[in-house]
């Protein structure tokens, strides 16, 4: 899922959460965040996306981040997420990762 | 230096008060000459206090009120975020870094605004409720003997 804007406190993390539920709901369980587009996420944003990770993995799937910016990339730093979180450069090898943790 | 300049805004327990308070934050600091990483790190303190306030102090009650005063100083922008609410002690806020809080989806507000400012405290404020202070060196008065102060160290609890 291609995402843009800012996921903060209001539409952006409320979108996240339905866009989540939704994926979930019609059993796709392997889910790639390109976040290349997002250059913003508060606190809120920040929680929104643990909690898609842990919904995500308590149905059995995976999340998984692409294409962090900077200033995203530096948030996830801070908080020590960048070690919880599955994040990727590269699309292909994004995609690739899913296949070989299923087999 | 200009003389000190006080800015003193009421805002509603509402959502929409975290982008206001931001977006009036930006324009002072934007004017008083911080650069734009600095900007983004005064405008997040403010979204994170505003919300702290919003969700925390007035539990999201519309009929409280929050209270907002930016004061540029010959040396430093200082921020003032008051609540309505029960107030809060900054040793009983636990640490977002510590293993256990690690996943957790709430708790991080106070972190990034200690990460974010030069100073950072939570005292009882004047409306009964929080007030937090936070503040930010005016570009060329960054004292080097205090780099450090403002990052993971400077955490509540930190493990």
């Amino acid at each position: 899922m291609d995402l843009s804007g800012r996921i903060t406190l209001g539409e952006g993390s409320a979108l996240l959460r339905s866009t989540i539920r939704e994926l979930l709901e019609e059993k796709r369980f392997k889910i790639l965040v390109n976040l290349a587009d997002i250059n913003y996420i508060d606190s809120s944003g920040i929680g929104e996306l643990v909690s898609a990770y842990t919904t995500v993995k308590n149905r059995g799937g995976e999340l998984k981040l692409l294409h962090l910016t900077k200033k995203v990339h530096d948030l996830l730093q801070i908080t020590k997420l960048y070690t919880v979180f599955d994040v990727h450069s590269d699309e292909t090898g994004a995609l690739r990762s899913f296949h070989i943790a299923s087999v | 230096m200009p003389d000190q300049k006080q800015l003193d805004v009421t805002l509603e327990t509402q959502v929409e008060s975290v982008n206001l308070a931001e977006e009036m934050c930006l324009r002072v600091a934007e004017a008083a000459g911080f650069d734009e990483d600095d900007c983004y790190r005064i405008g997040m303190s403010v979204r994170e206090g505003v919300i702290n306030a919003f969700h925390y102090g007035n539990q999201e009650r519309p009929e409280k009120k929050i209270y907002l005063i930016v004061d540029l100083t010959s040396d430093k922008l200082v921020i003032h975020v008051l609540d309505e609410g029960k107030g809060f002690k900054l040793e009983d806020v636990p640490n977002p870094l510590t293993e256990e809080n690690l996943l957790s989806t709430s708790g991080r507000g106070i972190f990034l605004m200690r990460s974010f400012m030069d100073e950072f405290d939570v005292v009882s404020g004047r409306t009964g409720g929080a007030e937090i202070i936070m503040s930010k060196k005016l570009p060329g008065q960054e004292d080097h003997t205090s780099n450090g102060k403002g990052d993971q160290s400077s955490a509540p609890h930190q493990a």
